[in-house]
């Protein structure tokens, strides 16, 4: 069986807050996942979740309370295996003393990569992320969305591996959203593992070979969208055309949108209504599955999660 | 260490481009005045006074860069999180944390040296020559730059595990009684009790001897300064130095960045 890119076992995490923080927030529990080579894994959660804390584990900027995690078989407390990490953290803030051509240079010298090498690369990747004529303004003067190429270039600079991204079309207008994306598909195309968090959902349906849903700290669900949202359908739908004044009984129940009539069954009822539909003479436009999609089943989830957190509240314990 | 020169050299960047060296300036005023006005109030003592004035400008002036700046090499990184990015590179947080500190300190020779070369103006502005007993000076420049170097590192410490605000309270502190540390091994007092004599005579070791790097007494009465001084403060800099550093990576190594 071949390693997987990230490899995730009972990993745990507290905050301390409170006076003199004695008292303890879970905001990661016994989170276990994998991340298979060449997949592009969509995380997904609310605000406070827990998707930037296993972010933020895996790249060692904090350390777990309990559990391991291991990146291309290696584990996270071996710093070389950042050689073969790339990481875009959420809302990045870099030095706005330099230039973004400067940054990168920086930080493309802590992997060992040559003087022309480095040129080379950081050319290369301005041009990529859109930033090649402000390549020498102080990034004090760039925006929020400027700010956040820059910090996808520095993040895949170095060719790596796996490319982890917290957010990454946080702060972007709409078409730098597509360029990120753009950019997902370009790595995945060349074989690299990408894990981001987002809570545009659109994005990771888009874009996902697999998502896991955590909410409040734990982790509800990993799958590919489709098995996420469609293990059971919730009935039919059937869009028709039909001529003013026919008596269809159907029609009651129907939405009309101008011409168009939109009308919902069971799975069982959906012949019954084909063949009504025939003897009235309608036009029959589409018959399909009705399932609920990626943000009906992460909201189910989240109410779910604050019913529980509530009725915990109520009862005291 | 090309991780540790890596971040030196960029520390010493955003300092020449936070103007931090813009100090320089202010101390190139103070000298001018210093060499005009000594030069009309005071008769025989020109040398001594200048010598005074400017090393002692030099130390200060070096005091709060190394306390202000230091306290900020880590804080301020934590604060706007540029440090998110850097460490989630293949550099270690003491290699981090001594690319820094040698950026500040190479900060503060570039800044003393340049001091230290308008202090010889000065007194060249005053006496119209320079003598072979002037290089004292150099060697009260290096002590100088020796103490803010173990200041640097204090703040360092300091500002891995508290507030900024903490940070350069506590470095100041340490300073105020660090100064004080040779008085404190020597003191003889009849009203208090053994066993408090003792344990401050303890803490008086702990603390960093300020006293070991200051000879700017000697070198502005044109006395030279025993080269075993020189060595024993160096070797004392760099022991007391390393520990401190240690200390700060130890802590700074399992901290956790929110």
């Amino acid at each position: 069986m071949a390693t997987p890119a990230i490899e995730i076992e009972h990993l745990s995490k507290e905050y301390p807050y409170g006076f003199l923080n004695l008292k303890k927030k879970k905001s990661l529990e016994d989170l276990s996942m994998r991340v298979e080579t060449g997949e592009v894994f969509g995380f997904l959660g609310p605000n406070g979740a827990g998707k930037s804390t296993t972010i933020k584990l895996l790249v060692r900027l904090i350390f777990p309370d309990g559990g391991t995690a291991r990146i291309l078989g290696k584990s996270i407390d071996d710093v070389s295996m950042h050689r073969d990490i790339g990481y875009l953290p959420e809302q990045p803030y870099f030095y706005d003393y330099l230039t973004a051509a400067e940054l990168l240079d920086y930080f493309a010298r802590f992997h060992r990569l040559t003087a022309t090498d480095r040129q080379t690369r950081v050319q290369n990747m301005l041009k990529k992320v859109g930033l090649e004529t402000a390549k020498k303004i102080q990034l004090r003067k760039y925006s929020k969305g400027m700010l956040q190429r820059v910090g996808l270039a520095q993040a895949i600079l170095h060719d790596p591996q796996v490319v982890i991204l917290d957010e990454p079309m946080s702060g972007l207008d709409p078409l730098g959203r597509r360029e990120v994306r753009d950019i997902i598909l370009e790595l995945k195309k060349e074989g690299r593992t990408v894990l981001f968090s987002t809570h545009i959902l659109s994005d990771a349906e888009m874009l996902c070979d697999q998502v896991g849903v955590i909410v409040g700290g734990k982790l509800r669900g990993v799958g590919t969208p489709g098995e996420m949202v469609g293990i059971k359908t919730q009935g039919m739908e059937i869009l028709f055309e039909v001529a003013e004044g026919k008596n269809l009984p159907l029609l009651a129940k129907a939405t009309r949108t101008g011409e168009r009539y939109r009308v919902q069954f069971p799975e069982e009822q959906v012949y019954g209504a084909i063949e009504q539909l025939k003897a009235a003479g309608a036009r029959i436009l589409s018959v399909a599955q009705i399932k609920p999609t990626l943000e009906e089943f992460f909201m189910n989830l989240v109410e779910a999660d604050r019913a529980q957190a509530n009725a915990v509240e109520v009862s005291g314990k | 260490m090309k991780n540790v020169r890596t971040v030196a050299a960029n520390t010493f960047r955003e300092a020449v481009r936070d103007r931090v060296l813009y100090n320089l300036v202010f101390f190139a005023l103070l000298m001018m005045g210093a060499a005009i006005l000594v030069g009309q109030i005071s008769i025989g003592i020109e040398e001594s006074v200048i010598i005074s004035l400017g090393l002692t400008a030099i130390s200060v002036i070096g005091l709060f860069i190394a306390v202000f700046i230091g306290v900020g090499l880590v804080s301020k990184e934590m604060d706007k999180r540029t440090l998110y990015a850097l460490l989630a590179k293949p550099v270690e947080r003491w290699e981090f944390l001594l690319g820094k500190f040698c950026g500040l300190v190479m900060t503060l020779t570039v800044n003393t040296a340049a001091m230290a070369v308008g202090l010889y103006l000065a007194l060249w502005a005053v006496k119209h020559t320079l003598e072979k007993s002037d290089a004292w000076v150099l060697v009260a420049v290096y002590l100088i730059l020796l103490k803010l170097a173990l200041i640097v590192a204090l703040a360092m410490l300091f500002s891995c595990f508290t507030t900024p605000f903490l940070a350069i309270l506590f470095t100041a502190g340490i300073y105020v009684a660090g100064v004080f540390a040779g008085a404190l091994r020597t003191m003889q007092a009849v009203d208090i009790n053994p066993g408090a004599m003792t344990l401050m005579r303890g803490i008086s070791y702990l603390l960093p001897n300020f006293g070991n790097f200051n000879v700017m007494g000697a070198v502005a009465h044109g006395r030279g300064v025993p080269g075993a001084l020189v060595w024993q403060a160096t070797l004392y800099a760099v022991c007391y130095g390393a520990v401190v550093l240690a200390g700060a990576a130890a802590i700074f190594s399992r901290r956790n960045l929110k």
